[in-house]
């Protein structure tokens, strides 16, 4: 099949199999994404992240952990050290640049568990109600109403220190405020007129909240979810500062941040950098996240 | 040069004169001093428990003690304070004192001998963390009202074996040593507790200065005592500040809010230093970074590799480098000013000797872990280390975690390597030289946890029955010698690789004067400043 | 049976609204307990040793013994619970071993301070979070959205301390606009009575506007930077709202019938939104008052935060079941609050 044969089978008003028919809306909701600049934008950074990841080894210019006493704290634009040097005189640039990779694995672990794990329990607590609801709710509100960093703390001393164990305490600390939010918006839909009639069809439960309740709440938690992006770096970061997360000499951007505050006044390059890094990252999610919540919200299809 | 870049400009440069001539437009009270620094080691303020550094630095100066160091004059040694005099008897065990007259204690109590046998007897029964201190003379909850006693209105002390005079002396010039007020203290005892739980948040001292308050991580304010029988202090009002980053302290500093600075780094003292009205004072501190090699990993046993690791370290590349002006090299247990100290370093960056130690003893492939405590410049230095070890063929695994954490694995003989600092306990060599050279029982049911030798697992080789006779000798210059020699061993043999000596840099507004963190061997002294 | 049916009507004996309450007042006691019994047990499972918190790093396994069967912890786990619930349903949260104090003296002092921060920064974070996020939304994609977007997620990333330092170094150390950190100027130091235990309260009750100056002087640039993280959250998630509403028929017709702009967005749009608002602001404001432990550190500010974090790291149990008692308790009164805020705005919500 030539292009145009695909463009046209996509295209299609009227498409002979349900895979065509889905297929048909995925391309759709490509072309109205395309024409979000923004959009385009953001998911460019992403992709540019995803490369410079992936070849890392090729593009930085020095071994992240390679040590120069002699020449440390050297400013932005030191000829070699296009973005200085840190504390123990690394390179700042390679270590952000292997630094991309382990950011990337923890945005991406704790983005599929979070806002899933919070979806879930918000949604039925709020479609079923009740004890269900006054259950699962008491549990959120536990675990809500705890300090956070208690609650990653006793996760990670439970699991043992390393980065995985510090992203799964992150994320079992940060689905409480996706299911309080998914409970909301369930609350205000669930006595809409069009689930009423849905049910009078006959689906079940299980097909509402899945078909027709989350739908409607995934724009509000993707918002919130690309908002935390950044939060669930720095997170990370804060695991890592307690010798919970990402250990020493990681190139962690979080950690690198951290490890620059003591010389803030006179050298705030070393924390800026990373810190204009993390910036980087979470405007992108952010206007990716804003060009999805048009394609996918079919509350605001014009 | 068009109008809007001479505007840009113009703008740069006033904001670079505002950056580099900040003046000090507030300023403190002329009888009051502020320090900013970090207080929330302190646990309790009462000297039979405190143990903490900035708890030493208040009750240093809430209290007097039978002995005391003149804070303008350190290496005099110890002095006459609460005690006017004192003989020692012939068989080298007692100690009799001779109170001073009309001392009294902030409540308007006068300070007798009582006073005196009460507070040591009181450290004794209490047996809190510092307690060692004195029951290292042979004193126990049992024994001690025989011998602590008041005879004639003197103070005997009775120790079970004839130790050097100066070594007693110099333990009770440590902090739990401190005269309390008995009847105050008495007054406020709960559930037989001797007044413990009061005296961790109130003073009954005859000291500079009277504890006004203690707020946990806030601050601790203190007022002189107008009748201090060494004079009235000028400094009427103390108020330390808890204040924990060191940009914060020097903002504060800059800007005159406070008078002195205790915890700036190398990097914002860089800054302040050369700036008009601010002043930098060094004084060289107790505290020793050191690493070490726990004996029962089979390979750090071998004589040749526990040589090797002190030729992996770069110690003049870190103490030139980030820890530049805070840290200084030492290779021997004893710091700096220690009677019998040392200062021949003779190890320094050699990885081809190391390699070549190394292979002399079959050792390859070895990899270990080592456990920091969550602070930046020891974070640093394990790095430093990982990455000067990785060189000589050792791969080093950090394991970061709090103190409480790190020291938990390390007091059960469970770390490979271990990266921390230690201080001296009071100003005499014996306080090292029994944790680092001496160890009684190596067997894990010994349990001797106090001891770093035996956290090692390190039989100590023999060094311990010279440290057991270097501290019942009474010439001061023999003692002297055998401490010498006992490190020279000990640098070479042992599986501790000490590194730098602590230097504490003080930045303060240039009118302060006289003020001291009290070096290598006491604790801060407020008493003697003016500005 | 005519006896048991009198007996059996609860109405008779309960009204409506003691029941109601009756419920909620379980589900907080509910909440309650199962708060304390995980961070009891999260206090048996940290890597932290309680007793060497202690008897510190020189002691000797004697001494340790003697602490650690002193700290009772050589008794079963539920038994050890079990004593720990019956001291704090009598109002003793023991002693913390850091400060040497009563855990509830502690918090007396420590709460105080963050509510006050948090409260100033929440009304900071709605009072320009919510506007921008309107204006965002109703400006979709102009200019003024980018800038909101760019000002909201700069308050994400960077991170707080790196805001702080900068804050401080410009406003306090080049300009000298506001205080330093601490609560208030030492000189003002304990000078006004402590009620409440925040200081701007406390002097505004004395009268004593010199110390509430000051006091504020102290507080505008923490608050401020809270304000800025919130308003991040708050402008973001209005935004979404407000889209949403936008875009639905109801203001289509609203604005077809010739209904001026401001009174669709504020009068219809804006009131639909308010049930979400509220748990949005709620859900903020309850983490600020968690407190924020780099603020705290960085303006030397003595709250719950650092005091729960502190005392954590060093197996300080006591203080920290206390904390995370009561930044518990706030966040459940908290959300009682806004579920009657939703049941009062939102006849929907049932």
């Amino acid at each position: 099949m030539s292009g145009t044969a695909w463009r046209e089978w996509l295209l299609t008003d009227t498409p002979h199999s349900r895979m065509q028919a889905r297929a048909a809306a995925l391309y759709q909701g490509w072309l109205a994404f395309r024409s979000n600049t923004l959009a385009m934008f953001g998911l460019g950074i992403l992709v540019f992240l995803l490369a410079v990841a992936a070849f890392a080894p090729v593009i930085a210019p020095h071994d992240p952990y390679y040590q120069d006493l002699a020449n440390r704290l050297q400013p932005l634009g030191t000829e070699g050290h296009s973005l200085g040097t840190d504390s123990l005189g690394r390179d700042i640039l390679s270590r952000l640049i292997y630094g991309s990779r382990i950011t990337l694995y923890i945005v991406a672990l704790v983005a599929l568990i979070a806002p899933v794990a919070g979806l879930i329990v918000g949604t039925v607590a709020g479609y079923v109600g009740g004890w269900v609801d006054m259950v699962l709710m008491r549990i959120t509100d536990i675990f809500l109403a705890f300090p956070r960093l208690v609650l990653a703390l006793a996760f990670v001393a439970a699991l043992g220190a390393g980065i995985e164990n510090a992203v799964l305490a992150i994320s079992l600390t940060a689905w409480p405020p996706y299911a309080r939010i998914a409970r909301a918006e369930t609350l205000t839909i669930r006595n809409s007129d069009y689930i009423s009639a849905v049910r009078l069809q006959g689906a079940g439960p299980l097909r509402i909240i899945t078909k027709h309740i989350w739908p409607l709440c995934i724009s509000s938690l993707i918002v919130r979810v690309t908002l935390d992006m950044a939060g669930i770096i720095l997170a990370a970061a804060g695991l890592g500062f307690l010798g919970l997360g990402a250990q020493p000499p990681s190139p962690e951007w979080g950690a690198m941040i951290s490890e620059g505050r003591r010389f803030i006044l006179d050298h705030w390059w070393v924390a800026t950098m990373p810190g204009l890094a993390i910036f980087t990252v979470s405007l992108a999610f952010n206007l990716l996240g804003d060009g999805l919540r048009d394609v996918l919200d079919p509350k605001s299809e014009k | 040069m068009n109008a809007f870049s001479k505007l840009m400009s113009g703008a740069a440069l006033g904001l670079s004169v505002a950056l580099t001539a900040m003046p000090g437009w507030a300023e403190t009270p002329a009888n009051m001093l502020v320090i900013a620094t970090r207080i929330d080691d302190i646990t309790s303020l009462d000297p039979a428990q405190s143990f903490e550094f900035s708890g030493g630095d208040v009750i240093r100066n809430l209290y007097g003690k039978l002995v005391n160091f003149d804070p303008l004059n350190l290496e005099a040694g110890f002095q006459p304070d609460l005690a006017e005099s004192w003989e020692v008897s012939e068989d080298g065990r007692t100690i009799t004192f001779t109170m001073r007259e009309g001392v009294n204690f902030e409540s308007g109590n006068p300070v007798t001998a009582e006073d005196a046998a009460f507070s040591l007897r009181r450290a004794v029964k209490l047996n809190l963390n510092p307690s060692f201190i004195l029951t290292q003379f042979g004193l126990t909850a049992d024994n001690v009202d025989e011998m602590i006693r008041v005879e004639d209105g003197k103070l005997k002390l009775t120790t079970d074996k004839a130790y050097a005079t100066s070594f007693v002396l110099n333990c009770l010039t440590a902090n739990i040593g401190s005269i309390v007020d008995m009847q105050t203290v008495m007054a406020n005892e709960q559930n037989g507790d001797m007044g413990n739980a009061w005296l961790s948040t109130h003073s009954a001292g005859s000291g500079a200065y009277r504890l006004v308050s203690w707020k946990p991580n806030e601050s601790v304010t203190l007022a002189a005592n107008p009748d201090f029988h060494e004079g009235a202090p000028a400094m009427e009002r103390v108020v330390v500040r808890h204040v924990q980053e060191s940009a914060t302290q020097r903002l504060l500093l800059e800007r005159g809010d406070i008078d002195i600075a205790r915890n700036l780094n190398p990097e914002d003292i860089a800054g302040v230093s050369g700036r008009d009205g601010v002043k930098i004072q060094e004084e060289l501190k107790g505290y020793l970074m050191y690493f070490s090699l726990n004996q029962k990993v089979p390979e750090l046993a071998k004589p040749e590799v526990r040589q090797a690791f002190k030729y992996m370290v770069d110690y003049e590349g870190m103490a030139n480098s980030f820890l530049k002006g805070q840290y200084t090299v030492q290779q021997n247990f004893l710091p700096r000013s220690y009677l019998g100290s040392v200062d021949e370093n003779p190890f320094s960056l050699d990885i081809e000797k190391a390699k070549a130690l190394l292979a002399e003893a079959g050792v390859e492939g070895l990899e270990l872990e080592i456990g920091v405590r969550e602070v930046q410049d020891r974070m640093e230095i394990a790095q430093s280390l990982q990455n000067t070890f990785a060189q000589a063929g050792v791969k080093l695994n950090i394991t970061v975690g709090t103190g409480a954490q790190i020291l938990g694995r390390y007091r059960a003989r469970e770390l490979d390597v271990y990266l921390g600092t230690w201080g001296p306990d009071y100003p005499d060599p014996q306080t090292n030289a029994s944790t680092f050279a001496w160890n009684a029982d190596n067997s894990d049911e010994a349990q001797l946890t106090g001891v770093l030798a035996w956290r090692n697992s390190w039989d100590a080789a023999g060094l311990t029955e010279k440290v057991d006779a270097a501290v019942v000798e009474n010439d001061t210059e023999t003692r002297a010698q055998m401490y010498r020699d006992i490190q020279a061993e000990f640098r070479e043999t042992s599986p501790f690789a000490i590194m730098f000596q602590n230097i504490e840099q003080s930045a303060m507004s240039e009118n302060v004067a006289n003020f001291t963190t009290g070096q290598a061997i006491m604790d801060a002294a407020y008493w003697e400043v003016t500005k | 049976m005519a006896d048991r049916k009198t007996e059996g009507r609860p109405r008779a004996l309960f009204p409506r609204w003691l029941l109601r309450s009756g419920v909620t007042v379980g589900s907080i006691a509910v909440t309650m307990l199962g708060l304390l019994f995980v961070t009891f047990m999260i206090g048996r499972v940290m890597p932290v040793d309680p007793v060497l918190a202690i008897v510190g790093d020189r002691a000797s396994a004697e001494v340790y013994q003697q602490v650690y069967e002193r700290l009772g912890l050589d008794r079963p786990l539920i038994v050890q619970f079990a004593i720990y619930l019956g001291d704090v349903v009598r109002g003793d949260f023991g002693m913390s071993i850091l400060t040497a104090r009563p855990v509830a003296e502690d918090i007396a002092r420590v709460f105080p301070a963050t509510l006050e921060l948090a409260t100033l920064g929440t009304v900071i974070g709605v009072a320009f979070g919510v506007p921008l996020g309107v204006v965002a939304a109703v400006r979709r994609g102009s200019w003024i959205d980018q800038i909101a977007r760019v000002v909201a997620l700069v308050g994400y990333s960077m991170p707080i301390f790196w805001l702080g330092l900068m804050g401080l170094l410009i406003f306090y150390g080049i300009l000298g606009w506001v205080g330093g950190p601490g609560r208030v100027s030492i000189f003002y130091a304990d000078m006004v009575p402590p009620v409440t235990g925040m200081i701007l309260v406390d002097s505004a009750l004395d009268g004593n506007w010199t110390v509430f100056r000051d006091a504020l002087s102290h507080i505008v640039l923490p608050a401020a930077l809270l304000g800025y993280y919130s308003l991040a959250y708050i402008s973001r998630m209005t935004r979404s709202f407000m889209l949403e509403q936008l875009s639905a028929e109801y203001v289509t017709t609203a604005r077809v019938k010739g209904m001026s702009e401001w009174a669709v967005i504020w009068g219809h749009a804006f009131r639909n939104i308010r049930v979400q608002l509220i748990t949005v602001v709620a859900l903020s404001y309850a983490g600020l008052l968690e407190g924020s432990v780099l603020t705290e550190i960085i303006f030397s500010w003595p709250g719950i935060g650092s005091y729960i974090t502190t005392a954590l790291l060093s197996a300080d149990m006591n203080a920290v079941l206390g904390g995370t008692v009561v930044v518990g308790l706030v966040f459940v009164l908290l959300n009682v609050a806004s579920d009657l805020l939703y049941k009062f705005l939102d006849p929907r919500a049932k």
